[in-house]
């Protein structure tokens, strides 16, 4: 039997087909203005037996294939366990929403805290930020890195840190010393969201964001414990969504 | 439907705006309620008075008005109806459920004030509350700051706005400050009514509210059964119609309901299969029409059993236990009545956490979803220690806040799916 799962996410879909428990497909594409159509797309040459959704784009799938579904908290969870045994929290930045996940000993969900409604501090702030300063996601990582200081941002509205970062470099302000207070600021938030449930133990990274390594470094030092960051961290829900899959089966 | 466009524009409504908004209410109803699958026939009598609400239960009140009675409206349970109804007027729940001109309600209030609040500003100022515009005085009470500061707002507003003092704390000096409060609040009564209370219609009025929350209790005790005979919405609407409905009427609809239910609770037969994942739903009212969050819980495979909430138990678990002979001891029963309330305006309130686990005891309850709305500080602040506490003794708790927009639905979704995943696998 071959699983699928989908993760339908607001910036990006992601395919994923497990057999005999391996990962034996896996396919990205952006989220358009039709999710469902690039799922279908996504879907298209794809051999798999039996496909679970998840992301907030679920029910649309669910409505048009009659697919099971399950929220990407849980799929997240499952997910994790596929890459690593030993993480007793997750942490997962997307597109935009950030969820810190408290896992029991067995790797089930225990509790859960999300982003209240905005984007705020997600990987769309990251890439408006980006943009401001004229870097592509990786350069913006790497200049905040190299930065020996951080300027301070204050804000953590997307639209408001915006004209807060222009402000900053138009009064001369090093673009890598703005980039290292971006990044600080969205950790920051994100470790405030996981210190609320992660009991101690290894924290698992996950979603488009784990992919800057900036934010894995700031991470570690901020929680004082080891980060994982899994092969590849935007797949973990469709993973988790696929295992899903196997256990109904 | 008759036609009540005389009726309305005579009370000064805006008709246009008023039309308006009963459409999205009956379009809401519709798809929220009738909807519903396994429906006790029961729930027929709350559809038809959710079909009149603004029309012949205003023209009931209007008639009312015209023998000489008082309509007096209000904004919460510490409000007591025994004394309206003592002096033979009538009680009614004014509208503070939905987002209807929050950006007239904003020209007076902060942007950051409750949707309860900026909801009964909203429609004040739309002139689309017939209730409000019906009544002869409206009660304003002390519960929150956001409360207490906007009657100074609504004082101009409508025609006698009466506000009562409440006490803060659970104190000696906190039960005479609400009697006080009670014995003021008579004597405004008797005077905008021309009529004196006395013993005979003090005890006439505690037997008629009472059978009314005996009523809902029988209602409330009848959820304990798997299958859940009634669904949360259900029950809840029979909650927010409480407020509306003439009290006797609403006590014989409410049992004639209740018999229905407990014939299904024979068959076990219910309204989703047994075994569905039930929860308790905690916190802030839910004012019609206030549906949002027992609908995204309902259609995500669970099944709501209680309300711990003004809208629920908290505004009906307590019966007022009469044995005085004079008014003034009966009034003394109906603070000890009324002082009981767990609101969370109360500090400490201990007993609102204690009671939150004996539901979920009594009602075989699997979960606690405590629910609060934004920027209402007092249920915000009670929300972490309620959860600990309840987490602590191996209930799983969800805190939610919300408002009455319906913007977050996708990401109350995600997480009321995420907690019930999380109850299935226990």
């Amino acid at each position: 039997m071959k699983y699928a799962g989908i993760d339908i996410g607001s910036r990006t879909i992601k395919l994923v087909v497990l057999a005999d428990g391996e990962l034996v497909f896996s396919r990205k594409s952006m989220t358009s203005h039709s999710p469902l159509e690039t799922a279908q797309e996504l879907m298209n040459g794809a051999e798999f037996d039996v496909i679970t959704a998840t992301g907030y784009g679920r029910h649309l799938l669910k409505g048009h294939l009659g697919c099971p579904v399950i929220s990407e908290i849980t799929a997240f969870a499952l997910g994790s366990r596929f890459f690593s045994r030993n993480c007793s929290s997750i942490l997962d930045i997307g597109g935009q929403d950030t969820k810190a996940i408290a896992l029991d000993d067995d790797g089930l969900m225990k509790k859960f805290e999300m982003n209240d409604k905005c984007a705020a501090g997600t990987g769309r702030f990251l890439e408006v930020m980006a943009t401001a300063l004229g870097f592509t996601l990786e350069e913006f990582w790497r200049a905040a890195l190299s930065a020996g200081k951080a300027v301070k941002i204050n804000s953590m509205c997307t639209v408001f840190a915006e004209s807060e970062v222009i402000s900053l470099t138009s009064q001369g302000a090093l673009r890598e010393e703005v980039a290292l207070g971006i990044h600080k600021a969205i950790v920051s938030r994100s470790v405030g969201l996981l210190k609320k449930v992660a009991p101690p133990g290894m924290v698992f990274f996950a979603g488009g964001v784990a992919l800057n390594e900036c934010v894995k470094v700031l991470l570690e030092k901020e929680m004082a414990r080891p980060v994982f960051v899994p092969p590849d961290p935007q797949i973990v829900g469709a993973i988790g969504a696929a295992l899903s899959a196997m256990k109904e089966a | 439907m008759s036609d009540y466009t005389k009726m309305w524009s005579e009370l000064g409504l805006d008709l246009e705006s008023h039309d308006a908004l009963l459409s999205v209410l009956g379009g809401a109803y519709t798809d929220i309620f009738l909807s519903q699958k396994n429906r006790p026939e029961g729930m027929k009598y709350f559809d038809f008075v959710m079909s009149e609400v603004h029309g012949l239960r205003i023209q009931e009140l209007m008639d009312a008005k015209a023998q000489g009675r008082k309509v007096i409206g209000s904004y919460c349970v510490f409000v007591p109806e025994e004394l309206i109804l003592a002096v033979d007027g009538v009680s009614v729940g004014l509208c503070a459920g939905a987002e209807f001109n929050f950006e007239g309600a904003e020209t007076l209030l902060p942007r950051n004030t409750c949707s309860l609040i900026k909801s009964a500003f909203g429609f004040k100022l739309g002139r689309v509350c017939p209730y409000l515009e019906a009544s002869d005085v409206v009660v304003g009470e002390n519960t929150c700051d956001g409360k207490k500061k906007s009657y100074e707002l609504l004082a101009p507003l409508v025609k006698d706005l009466y506000v009562m003092d409440m006490p803060q704390m659970k104190s000696a000096a906190g039960k005479a400050l609400l009697k006080e409060e009670y014995r003021r609040f008579v004597a405004k009564l008797e005077e905008v009514s021309g009529k004196k209370i006395t013993v005979k219609s003090l005890k006439k009025a505690v037997e008629v509210v009472n059978a009314k929350r005996k009523a809902v209790k029988r209602l409330a005790e009848l959820r304990a059964a798997d299958p859940a005979p009634i669904s949360g919405l259900d029950a809840l609407l029979v909650n927010q119609v409480f407020f509306y409905d003439d009290p006797v009427r609403f006590t014989d609809s409410v049992h004639k309901l209740c018999d229905e239910l407990e014939e299904r609770v024979k068959q076990g037969t219910g309204v989703f299969a047994k075994g569905t994942t039930r929860l308790i739903v905690s916190g802030c009212p839910m004012a019609v029409p206030n549906w949002k969050l027992p609908m995204l819980i309902e259609s995500s495979d669970a099944v709501i059993v209680g309300e711990e909430s003004c809208v629920g138990e908290r505004g009906t678990r307590w019966l007022t236990e009469s044995q005085g002979n004079t008014v003034e001891e009966i009034i003394d029963s109906i603070t000890e009545r009324y002082f009981n309330i767990d609101c969370a305006i109360f500090t400490p309130n201990p007993s609102r956490e204690e009671y939150v686990k004996e539901m979920t005891e009594k009602l075989k309850a699997q979960g606690v979803i405590h629910y609060s709305l934004q920027f209402c500080q007092p249920y915000i602040m009670e929300s972490s220690p309620v959860e600990k506490e309840l987490e602590k003794s191996g209930m799983p708790v969800l805190r939610l806040e919300t408002d009455y927009s319906q913007e977050d639905a996708g990401q109350l979704k995600t997480r009321i799916e995420a907690f019930v995943e999380r109850l299935k696998k226990k």
